[in-house]
């Protein structure tokens, strides 16, 4: 690549870093309306379920059975109240050996 | 109680490095047999450290894309940031704005998600830097990894490990959940709307992520905040 590849990536980095920098320093100190508080508070929970579905379903091309194990195992282990960490590799664990076998 | 610091951050912050790993490895590999050299491929990680901009440049470089595009591109894909950042500084410690100004460069979906569904109140600047740190390194390191050895994990490992993160979405949801029908309203709904953008194809998957999250949220508060006026008080 050339030197408008490192163009790029200063431009890159920059268009990334504005919208994670400006909220979190111009909000400091903020004391922001009830309402804009509460949605904002919300915002944690609602993310997630938008990150989690469908794409969590979608992890192996063509295959939404293997996205489905792996969803019902993580919120198995989920709810049965094991932390983080243990949800992340028993979930790998669990669709390995399912990969091996299927 | 023991207090929240670095330490406490790095290991908090340790499933996102595990579910890093495979995608960091894989983006490596992708740039090298785009032509990226080794540097130039763990540059982006280090400079840019975000993960589906990364493989949208990587795609938009073999089909010869315009270099601005693929700027203009990427503050698309991540314009959901504003809404992360904005919620995450409700959560953070009110600290000096130029420190709040670097750690910023390290919030990704999967920090801000472990860091916005911590029960405390507010959590310590030195606790989110632990989180973040520890997600950069296996990031850029994992790059370097993948570029180097040009090869990449087992089939059936990455394939599975495809779950690692949504694995740990689903291990810092769950818990919130419980007996919380506020916390299930909110994700459910997002993840329907979400669903409902996937599957017309209205809109991209940034702008989709950041529409329903914002739906979802504004609804759900009005919601209760109207439950409330009913009932004459507080929930």
């Amino acid at each position: 690549m050339g030197s408008w590849y490192w163009w790029m990536l200063i431009g890159m980095a920059l268009v990334t870093y504005i919208p994670r920098a400006i909220p979190l320093t111009f909000l400091e100190g903020k004391e922001l309306p009830p309402i804009i508080s509460g949605v904002l508070q919300n915002i944690p929970y609602a993310i997630l379920g938008a990150m989690i579905f469908p794409a969590i379903l979608l992890i192996k091309e063509g295959d939404i059975l293997f996205g489905l194990v792996g969803t019902v195992t993580a919120f198995a282990i989920a709810l049965a109240g094991a932390n983080v960490i243990i949800v992340v590799i028993g979930s790998i664990a669990i669709l390995s050996i399912y990969s091996l076998f299927f | 109680m023991k207090k929240l610091g670095f330490s406490a951050g790095m290991k908090a912050g340790s499933s996102i490095a595990i579910g890093y790993f495979p995608i960091a490895l894989t983006f490596g590999l992708l740039a090298k047999t785009t032509g990226l050299s080794m540097l130039e491929a763990t540059a982006m990680s280090i400079l840019v450290y975000a993960g589906a901009s990364q493989y949208i440049a990587l795609n938009l470089l073999t089909t010869g894309t315009d270099p601005l595009l693929i700027v203009l591109n990427t503050f698309v894909v991540n314009i959901r940031h504003f809404l992360m950042t904005a919620s995450l500084n409700e959560k953070m410690q009110s600290e000096k704005k130029w420190k709040k100004s670097i750690y910023a460069f390290w919030v990704t979906d999967e920090s801000f998600s472990v860091l916005a569904t911590r029960k405390e109140e507010k959590l310590p600047t030195s606790f989110g830097v632990g989180v973040m740190l520890i997600a950069y390194g296996s990031w850029v390191v994992f790059t370097a990894v993948g570029h180097l050895i040009g090869a990449n994990l087992p089939a059936f490992l990455q394939v599975a490990m495809g779950i690692a993160l949504y694995a740990m979405f689903v291990g810092l949801l769950v818990p919130s959940m419980k007996g919380n029908r506020k916390v299930v309203m909110l994700a459910l709904l997002a993840a329907v709307i979400n669903c409902f953008f996937y599957w017309t194809q209205i809109l991209s998957t940034g702008w989709a992520l950041l529409v329903a999250a914002l739906v979802s949220s504004i609804t759900v508060e009005i919601v209760y905040a109207n439950r409330a006026k009913r009932k004459g008080g507080f929930v």
